[in-house]
């Protein structure tokens, strides 16, 4: 708390050293993604070939997703535990009224993302209008959407979907490979959250939000409303992430997500966002993504038991919360 | 009949009481499972017909072991005189040995406690069975071809069921780890979307795979995504593990070369017989049973048994 509160207004050397600070968790992330890619590529011929790099994308695309909406919540300082169980709960509404009870597919995608949605205004609503502990209310609302994915599903995979459900996992050739809308779209979805975030006064609320909400609301920033614009924009990106995941495994499965939630804050941290929020970025958690699925590929690639990808995993969370804590030290 | 188990609070002395029915409790890995579903299905149908009232509670994931003991814990303040549990793992033996000393009768089904004895009986699918049968057809499908190149896909690391399978796989097909036949080994979870990513990579690093072994159904639909996906999926002989009604699905269409069908409504409904039985005349069941595997494929091969899929529908499980 008194981290957060400290100076962000500060100029001379305290700003120079913020600039310093934010070099480092804006370089750090993209080090580590050359330094593993480097390694990769000298121990193995089959792992720098624009077909496997599509693959990785592949799949990464719905944790990436995930985590623009996390990396946003994260931004105000809040946490998202519910994103991989909302997400299921989206696949499931999506494809179980389309295949189920035969609803046009597009409304059925609608009302998949719509529900996803739901769950990003509940969170925000009691976030931001109760003032609850987003940790807390997210637990709630995790196991809320696991329980009416469970629910509603009859523990079931549902297969069999109409074209328009499983769009995105269909692919389109270009440079000598391909690639599948589904990348397309979470790269897209990246590329504008970027923009928002750093080129519009929303963006510019959301980190003052993060940084400081009571120097923010004396600057007339509504936090309030910006939490709650956070959280749902989050729920809207979760069910966008449901339809994604939907289209690569081409069914409805009520055993997905259960890890996204802690992959995607992996990512983000990974990518040298500050659990403290106000500091950070959306294409740090793009690269932090990448670094996660790159491990997962270039192992198995060389033929290394899968534990070892959580091993590195953790040693690169521990690493990027050192530095963004080192670095906020040096400034007070 | 069915009473949830958690609320706890009630004194064991009131199982005492005669003529209430005979309380069994049952204790799955998690809710969240169709295979745990199904086994609390056909556990409720048979309590139902034999006027007991079963109690029912599980782990909140499949590694859960302290969320288990409680609803032991709970049952048998609540006078259950019988317990079927799936054991998750070591971590519920002492609780199953202080509910055996009170007087209860535990069954492991689906999976042994550790050690093994620390439970009075064991109702389960002989899992290194499972595999042997599914790695002795993959061998007998593939014989006489050279350039045979292996994928398996695991459950997790730890995982004793999915160790016995994939030792038994071994074993059938007549190699141990370490093979040169075996080009990629990999953690599936034991679901779609894991294993789909799992045989991307492996693919990757040899495209020329030609026969998968994987824990289960959800792992080897997501392995025929994978190769789907690349347009490989002729020629690549997939074999899965259970005999649930869509994995079975998956062997009439031909993603699954062959399944080895298991049956938890059996474990279920057996372990309910047996408790009932224990409640009303004191008769302890002991010992290993085992429920069955049947191999189930459409392309039966020379030299091992397989039953076709309209048997495996009829008698899949959910």
């Amino acid at each position: 708390m008194l981290a957060r509160l400290r100076g962000t207004e500060a100029g001379g050397d305290a700003g120079a050293a913020l600039a310093r600070a934010r070099l480092i968790s804006s370089l750090g992330p993209l080090i580590a993604l050359l330094l593993a890619s480097l390694f990769f590529t000298i121990r193995t011929d089959r792992f720098l070939t624009t077909e496997n790099w599509s693959l990785i994308i592949q799949q990464v695309a719905v944790v990436g997703i995930l985590a623009i909406g996390q990396t946003l919540i994260i931004l105000t300082a809040g946490v998202d535990l519910s994103n991989g169980a909302v997400m299921a709960f989206g696949t499931i509404v999506m494809t179980r009224l389309a295949v189920t009870y035969h609803l046009n597919p597009f409304l059925a995608i609608a009302l998949g993302i719509g529900a996803c949605l739901a769950f990003g205004l509940l969170n925000g609503f009691l976030v931001a209008g109760l003032r609850l502990p987003p940790f807390i209310v997210t637990l709630g609302t995790l196991n809320i959407a696991f329980a009416l994915t469970h629910i509603t599903s009859n523990e079931e995979t549902i297969a069999n979907l109409p074209d328009p459900l499983v769009f995105f996992g269909s692919t389109f050739r270009f440079g000598g490979t391909t690639i599948t809308y589904g990348s397309l779209l979470a790269l897209a979805l990246t590329l504008v959250a970027w923009f928002v975030l750093t080129k519009t006064i929303a963006g510019r609320h959301v980190y003052a939000t993060g940084n400081n909400p009571d120097a923010a609301r004396l600057a007339g920033v509504r936090t309030r409303r910006v939490l709650l614009g956070v959280y749902a924009t989050a729920g809207l990106l979760y069910g966008i992430a449901a339809l994604v995941l939907v289209g690569r495994t081409g069914v409805g499965d009520p055993q997905a997500g259960q890890s996204a939630n802690l992959d995607s804050i992996t990512a983000v941290v990974v990518g040298g966002t500050s659990l403290f929020g106000g500091r950070g970025s959306v294409l740090g958690t793009l690269v932090g993504t990448l670094i996660v699925g790159i491990f997962r590929n270039g192992l198995t690639l060389l033929g290394v038991a899968a534990i070892y990808q959580f091993l590195i995993t953790g040693v690169l969370v521990i690493l990027a919360v050192a530095v963004d804590q080192l670095s906020r030290r040096r400034q007070a | 009949m069915l009473v949830t188990a958690g609320c706890g609070g009630s004194s064991a002395s009131q199982a005492a009481a005669s003529p209430k029915p005979v309380i069994v409790g049952l204790i799955t890995k998690t809710d969240a499972n169709p295979f745990f579903v199904k086994m609390r299905q056909g556990a409720e149908r048979e309590a139902a017909a034999k006027g007991a009232v079963l109690m029912t509670g599980a782990g909140k994931d499949t590694a859960d072991a302290a969320g288990q003991v409680t609803a032991l814990e709970n049952m048998v303040s609540a006078g259950a005189k019988a317990i079927l549990i799936t054991p998750d793992s070591a971590g519920v033996t002492t609780a199953v040995k202080k509910a055996r000393s009170q007087g209860v009768l535990v069954i492991a089904l689906d999976s042994p406690t550790d050690p093994v004895d620390a439970a009075d009986a064991l109702f389960a699918t002989d899992n290194k069975k499972a595999g042997q049968l599914i790695g002795q057809y993959a061998k007998a499908a593939e014989a006489g071809k050279t350039g045979i190149k292996i994928a398996m896909f695991d459950e997790a690391p730890g995982s004793t069921v999915g160790k016995l399978r994939h030792d038994g796989f071994l074993l059938g097909y007549g190699i141990s780890d370490g093979d040169s036949q075996i080009v990629c080994t990999a953690n599936g979870g034991g679901n779609q979307v894991e294993s789909q990513t799992a045989m991307e990579n492996c693919l990757t690093k040899d495209s020329g795979i030609n026969v998968v072994y994987t824990i289960n159904e959800p792992s080897a639909f997501g392995v025929y995504k994978a190769l789907q996906n690349r347009g490989k999926q002729n020629g690549v002989l997939i074999v899965s593990v259970d005999g649930g009604c869509t994995g079975v699905g998956g062997v009439k269409d031909g993603r699954i070369a062959a399944t080895s069908q298991q049956y938890p409504l059996k474990m279920a409904s057996l372990g309910v017989d047996a408790g009932v039985d224990f409640a009303k005349n004191g008769k302890r069941v002991s010992g290993y049973t085992d429920t069955g595997v049947t191999l189930i494929s459409d392309k039966p091969v020379s030299g091992v048994d397989s039953k076709d899929t309209t048997y495996g529908l009829d008698n899949c499980w959910g």
